[in-house]
């Protein structure tokens, strides 16, 4: 099958950073064209991304989210499902949370309210990925087409939720009402102050603990093998007594509550209420995240922090140089895609010539 | 009760949105029909109408800014092929990838050129002309006759007539023409085709190249007609939309076309209906109506109506066999 073997280190290490750093050059040409240097803008980035504590407060937070829709795409993916759907399946995600907080928020203590109303995110979530997973299973409607469709069809629902139902009384913003503060995360800062504003919150822990669950349960349990089997091979699992519809209605359930979780960071961490496209594309953002992690918990992890660092020194970058706006970065995101997802083995070919030679002339 | 709501303003307003979908989504057909799928047809869209009003705009020529805007989007295509038919990469992954790019480049391009917040200015005599018929005027009178003649024929720009003509054409080009016969058979078959002789990358590229340039039209249409400039994201969905149209069409030109139209009647009537009290149901917001055409092909494509039959090798990258 593969034309060219390579060792794991080079696959899992070498290929990655050679796409990573072709992106980064074709931005680098165009940083360039735009009249700006290349190499003095990436210093800025850096620094205002991971060298200041602050900074990578809001690097991790922006992480926080990501981890949670990269993790979406790759549960998904490990069973040969594509889910574009993240992003609609993250905005419903946050309606379920704000009914929550909305409806118990005076009430509650946040240590019941909290809870729940994560629950209610993930329930959301995954009840938006359900249909698009049966109608894969049972009616073989193709997965991508069905969730690119739920989300367009999550925006027009959504967008009727918000305005005519959730903007409060007398209010001008297309959002909900404030979350009283028993709903509100608690922010790092408490005990780092060297945070300063950053608004990364416990969700950063949740999202550590959601990675080493995502890979107990892949490659440490029963359902895990069962959903493996079938992401390699659905007809041999099938055959090995793999209950396939049961395999693929579940992974997806669980991709939806993963991307509906996602909503909480933004939501009950920063903004403190539900407004118009809250997701801002990291339902998007998290496919690159999971292909450029190979879907790896490690990977996902290292690639949601550099997607966040993106976005946070992207917007430091645009103040300090107005002719690199923040939107370049959604212009170096689909960059890094193309190089990290599409063309994952455009070096391979290059890098087993070089490294047989090497044995070859180690053989003589 | 229905005053507000004209039936005829609504099918103009249908003539005159459905070529975007039309273009792309007939551009589409050629790529998915030879078995890549394109998902990149909104960025194709959106790079289109960008090249399209900046060019106008520059040269206040529409037919230089389609021109500069086929040879971007078929740069795009060219790109999409590399990944899809060349590196054997994944298409789905290459098409989300160009459309965010794309995304983010216009704007910012948009930005450096005419610093006006990412986008270009008015046109003015960079737009297309419509085309005048004759004795429009002495017909205007004339009821029912004057407003087909003036209104639902006349009075349109050449790039609507084109997509209409276009259908037909298409039609014939896939099911009568050698070239649409190896293009299924790529489509379908591509081990079988390549046994016969056909070259199945060289199809593949031909057909992404003439998605390319339908996709170019598509774009040109809404920065160079329907806006008449460029604004950020203007492409809205409706290469995703085309693609829908395609599902509903089951892959077939003429069915694939009335599936534009019938999501271009439902987008003119969400603009008429919002706001509008309709008798026992009340006022229905326009984002519900928006929402229609998806559902449609959610149910579509889950067989509970027609069944649509997707060409058997997409998405699949061909690896010759030995």
């Amino acid at each position: 099958m593969n034309a060219y073997p390579l060792p794991r280190w080079a696959t899992s290490f070498a290929l990655p950073l050679l796409n990573l750093l072709s992106a980064l050059l074709v931005a680098a040409l165009v940083i360039f064209l735009l009249g700006e240097q290349p190499w003095q803008s990436m210093r800025i980035l850096v620094k205002a991304a991971f060298l200041n504590a602050e900074g990578l407060g809001y690097t991790l937070f922006y992480a926080s989210t990501l981890v949670f829709t990269g993790l979406a795409v790759a549960v998904a993916l490990q069973a040969g499902l594509f889910n574009i759907g993240g992003e609609g399946q993250m905005y419903l995600g946050g309606l379920g949370l704000t009914l929550v907080a909305l409806s118990f928020d005076a009430s509650w203590s946040p240590w019941a309210l909290i809870p729940l109303a994560m629950l209610a995110s993930a329930v959301f979530g995954a009840a938006w990925a359900f249909l698009p997973g049966y109608l894969q299973a049972r009616r073989g409607a193709h997965i991508v087409v069905t969730t690119i469709m739920f989300n367009f069809i999550a925006a027009s629902l959504m967008n009727y939720i918000i305005v005519s139902h959730l903007i409060g009384p007398g209010q001008q913003s297309t959002a909900s009402r404030q979350f009283l503060p028993s709903a509100w995360l608690p922010r790092l800062n408490q005990w780092l102050p060297e945070l300063g504003q950053s608004p990364l919150n416990i969700t950063l822990l949740l999202a550590l603990a959601a990675l080493a669950l995502y890979a107990l349960a892949i490659w440490r349990t029963p359902w895990g093998y069962g959903v493996r089997a079938v992401g390699l091979n659905a007809r041999a699992a099938h055959y090995a007594g793999v209950p396939l519809s049961g395999a693929v209605i579940g992974t997806m359930m669980l991709s939806g509550a993963l991307a509906g979780l996602g909503a909480a960071n933004s939501e009950m961490g920063s903004g403190h209420h539900l407004t118009l496209n809250f997701t801002a594309g990291a339902g998007f953002v998290g496919i690159a995240v999971a292909l450029m992690g190979r879907c790896h918990p490690v990977g996902i992890l290292l690639s949601a922090i550099l997607f966040g660092g993106l976005i946070q020194g992207g917007f430091d970058l645009s103040l300090e140089k107005p002719n690199i706006p923040p939107e370049t970065f959604i212009f170096i995101q689909g960059l890094i895609i193309l190089f990290c997802g599409a063309m994952e083995n455009l070096y391979a070919p290059l890098l087993y010539r070089l490294l047989r030679g090497r044995q070859a002339s180690a053989h003589v | 009760m229905f005053d507000d709501i004209q039936l005829s303003s609504i099918v103009v307003a249908m003539v005159r949105n459905v070529p975007v979908l039309i273009f792309a989504a007939l551009g589409g057909l050629f790529a998915e029909r030879s078995g890549v799928v394109d998902i990149s047809l909104e960025g194709k869209i959106l790079a289109s109408a960008f090249t399209a009003a900046s060019v106008a705009y520059a040269s206040q020529n529409p037919w230089l800014g389609l021109l500069a805007a086929m040879a971007v989007s078929c740069l795009l295509a060219l790109l999409h092929g590399l990944v899809s038919v060349q590196q054997q990469g994944n298409q789905l992954v290459s098409g989300m990838a160009i459309n965010i790019a794309v995304s983010g480049l216009t704007f910012v391009l948009a930005q450096v050129f005419f610093q006006q917040g990412g986008r270009t200015p008015d046109l003015g005599g960079g737009r297309f002309a419509v085309v005048e018929f004759p004795f429009a005027e002495a017909l205007a009178g004339v009821p029912v006759l004057g407003w087909i003649y003036t209104r639902l024929l006349g009075g349109h720009t050449p790039l609507v007539y084109l997509a209409f003509v276009l259908v037909p054409v298409v039609h014939w080009v896939v099911y009568h023409t050698r070239f649409g016969l190896r293009l299924r058979a790529v489509g379908e078959n591509p081990h079988a085709a390549d046994a016969a002789g056909v070259s199945v990358a060289a199809t593949r590229y031909s057909a992404l190249l003439l998605g390319g340039v339908l996709c170019a039209c598509s774009g040109s249409y809404l920065s160079l007609v329907q806006s008449g400039l460029f604004l950020r994201d203007m492409s809205a969905g409706n290469g995703f939309l085309a693609l829908a149209a395609l599902v509903f069409g089951s892959w077939r030109p003429v069915y694939t076309a009335l599936g534009c139209m019938m999501f271009a009647f439902f987008s003119a009537v969400q603009v008429q209906i919002e706001g509008v009290e309709l008798p026992g149901i009340g006022k229905v917001p326009g984002s519900l109506i928006q929402m229609i055409p998806y559902v449609f092909t959610v149910v579509i494509l889950a067989g509970f109506m027609a069944r649509s039959v997707a060409p058997k090798a997409i998405g699949t990258p061909f690896v010759k066999s030995r």
